[in-house]
């Protein structure tokens, strides 16, 4: 492991800015050990062990991985690309990235909005802001499986189910929900944006609340109204804010699993199969044996185009997030 | 938050004075407060009820409060006969596990990192930082490989609860988020103590550990809550039914039981998370608005 101390190694500066070398001149095991060199290195085990055996041990096995065929019995033999061809010709592939594609822009369409309306609105709250807050904020704390499961219940597509009892009342519906090809994934987003919108709130929340009023004051001087208050001062400046959650979102929906695997098996027809719950089937989805290379050849694919996804969007959004 | 009484400073106080923007917002503020309460707590108020429905009533009348009665009996049974209560007490110990190593990792690393600072701290903290960037899926496959046949000491750690405790320690979010803590610490009384003649381990027990708590208990709160949603990896390591948690049940429960038990069953579920919520509160949105603040 590369964290071993390399006494050898010339360091420029000692921490108070002097050369090293005048301080320190010979390193050698006892000075390390007297110095605190073994205590830092004892102090630093817990992390060193859990994460080089669960975090960065895994990683690089996923890499190496993707470029054989493992299947747990026999020793691993060397494919080269041929994991991730198989993926690219799979006709599933396609399919899993539309879906998670549209799962991720219904998921901004809802989901974006109005957590941040929502802590606008409620930011000017003058009394009791702490109970709006911990409302909101409640869903977030059920398991979700509860939540996926209980949703179930309530998209039941006949007419006794709940939402269609609801929405009889007011004259629509019965709707299929889940069981129709087209509103599958809706309700899938549906679902997800109750059980997570309000984690975003409570972060629009904290930022606006370092707002300085100051600027508002001046807006009212100049004749501003409130909504050209909200557009020309709250939105600029909580913009950084905005631009982190949006590609926090993105990055959190391009792995939806739990919504599509609990409600739907990724059906009606292939409906709502993404591309996580892809990777599941080709892990464990086939009860004669996994394919990890597929499987790990997939999830490097999704982890490549997020990255990249990633590093273009700050490119693309810093001149304006920084200023 | 803002000092009680007084918004963010939107509305000025000369235009709450007018009447018509007072009463919008009023309002407004109304209509929000019964959406929340609809949409945020309805579902969960229905949960609550239909737990304790006869399942018939459920069926026929799914919105209609109580039109024969209660059925208690829901939870008893859900408790007993599908064995919700070992499924809870299974959820416990893994979540008191998996907080037990996230704790220890994420105070000792950061009392390295940021007090200790050996020279190859740089170097952690930049491998740390790298694994913030990786999506979760790309450890889903390779740690479960490497549960099934654990490298060097050739054995299975499937249906151990190690296999769920020990992987819920490698959260970089943790060690940053304690580490910056550490940072902010005054140099002053790390000075004082080890001229008073304190070694390392006084130093993190005696003085960094009790300083520590407001970040501790942040950590805490969502190691504990993490641990109760996650699903996906205690469903691929803890494959024997008695030694799962309550969420990888729930689905088999589903298909095994009446619709009235099984949301009886779930409403156990929520109930620790929902009651620990109210209880700490105040911490949890903190915290919520911390991470998004290291994030961003």
């Amino acid at each position: 492991m590369a964290t071993v101390d390399q006494p050898r190694e010339p360091a420029v500066t000692s921490d108070r800015g002097l050369p090293r070398r005048f301080t320190v001149p010979r390193r050698t095991p006892l000075t390390w050990v007297r110095g605190g060199g073994l205590a830092a290195f004892l102090f630093l085990l817990p992390l060193l062990f859990v994460f080089g055996a669960f975090s960065w041990y895994p990683i690089v096995r996923t890499a190496i991985m993707s470029f054989q065929h493992t299947n747990l019995v026999q020793a691993p033999t060397w494919v080269g690309f041929q994991n991730f061809s198989a993926v690219w010709h799979d006709p599933q592939f396609p399919v899993a990235v539309k879906n998670t594609a549209y799962f991720a822009l219904l998921a901004l369409v809802f989901g974006y909005p109005i957590p941040l309306i929502a802590a606008v609105l409620m930011s000017e709250v003058r009394k009791r802001r702490g109970v709006y807050s911990a409302i909101a904020y409640l869903p977030v704390v059920i398991p979700p499986v509860v939540a996926v499961l209980l949703w179930k219940t309530f998209y039941d597509a006949s007419s006794l189910g709940v939402f269609n009892t609801v929405l009889h009342r007011v004259g629509l519906g019965p709707y299929p929900w889940l069981q129709s090809q087209q509103w599958a994934m809706p309700s899938l987003v549906l679902e997800s944006t109750w059980a997570n919108a309000g984690a975003t709130m409570i972060i629009y929340l904290a930022a606006l609340t370092g707002v300085n009023p100051e600027l508002y004051e001046a807006a009212s001087a100049d004749g501003a109204g409130l909504l050209r208050k909200v557009w020309h001062i709250t939105l600029p400046q909580i913009r950084g804010v905005l631009l982190v959650t949006l590609i926090l979102q993105i990055i959190g929906t391009a792995q939806v699993f739990l919504e599509p695997y609990l409600f739907t098996s990724g059906g009606p027809a292939n409906a709502t199969l993404t591309v996580m719950l892809l990777i599941y089937n080709y892990a464990f989805g086939n009860s004669l044996g996994g394919d990890y290379g597929k499987a790990t050849a997939l999830s490097l694919m999704l982890a490549g185009f997020l990255a990249v996804f990633s590093l273009v969007y700050l490119r693309a959004t810093r001149s304006w997030s920084t200023r | 938050m803002s000092e009680p009484g007084r918004g963010s400073g939107l509305i000025s106080e000369t235009e709450w004075r007018k009447p018509s923007i007072r009463w919008g917002m009023r309002t407004t503020h109304a209509l929000l407060f019964v959406g929340l309460v609809v949409i945020g707590i309805g579902p969960i108020l229905w949960l609550a009820k239909s737990a304790i429905t006869p399942t018939l009533d459920t069926i026929s009348q799914p919105i209609a409060l109580f039109p024969h009665g209660t059925a208690w009996s829901n939870v008893r049974q859900a408790w007993s006969d599908v064995h919700v209560g070992r499924y809870f007490w299974n959820t416990i110990v893994i979540a008191f596990g998996s907080w037990a190593v996230q704790i220890v990792v994420a105070t000792t690393g950061g009392f390295a990192l940021s007090v200790l600072r050996p020279r190859y701290a740089p170097i952690i903290k930049g491998l740390l930082l790298g694994t913030l960037f990786i999506p979760a899926i790309v450890l889903l496959v390779p740690l479960y490989i490497e549960i099934v046949h654990v490298p060097i000491v050739h054995k299975s750690l499937i249906d151990s609860y190690w296999a769920v405790w020990l992987p819920a320690g490698a959260s970089a979010f943790n060690v940053i988020l304690v580490t910056r803590f550490f940072d902010n610490l005054p140099r002053e009384i790390f000075e004082a103590a080890e001229i008073d003649g304190a070694g390392p381990f006084q130093l993190f027990w005696r003085i960094v550990l009790p300083l520590s708590k407001p970040i501790l208990g942040v950590v805490s709160i969502f190691a504990l809550l993490a641990s109760w949603k996650d699903f996906l990896w205690p469903l691929l390591v803890l494959s024997n039914p008695n030694k799962q948690p309550l969420s990888v049940r729930l689905p088999s429960i589903e298909s095994q039981t009446s619709l009235g038990v099984f949301l009886a069953a779930m409403f156990i579920a929520c109930l620790l998370p929902i009651a620990g919520f109210l209880i700490f509160q105040r911490s949890f949105l903190r915290g919520t608005g911390l991470g998004g603040a290291i994030k961003g």
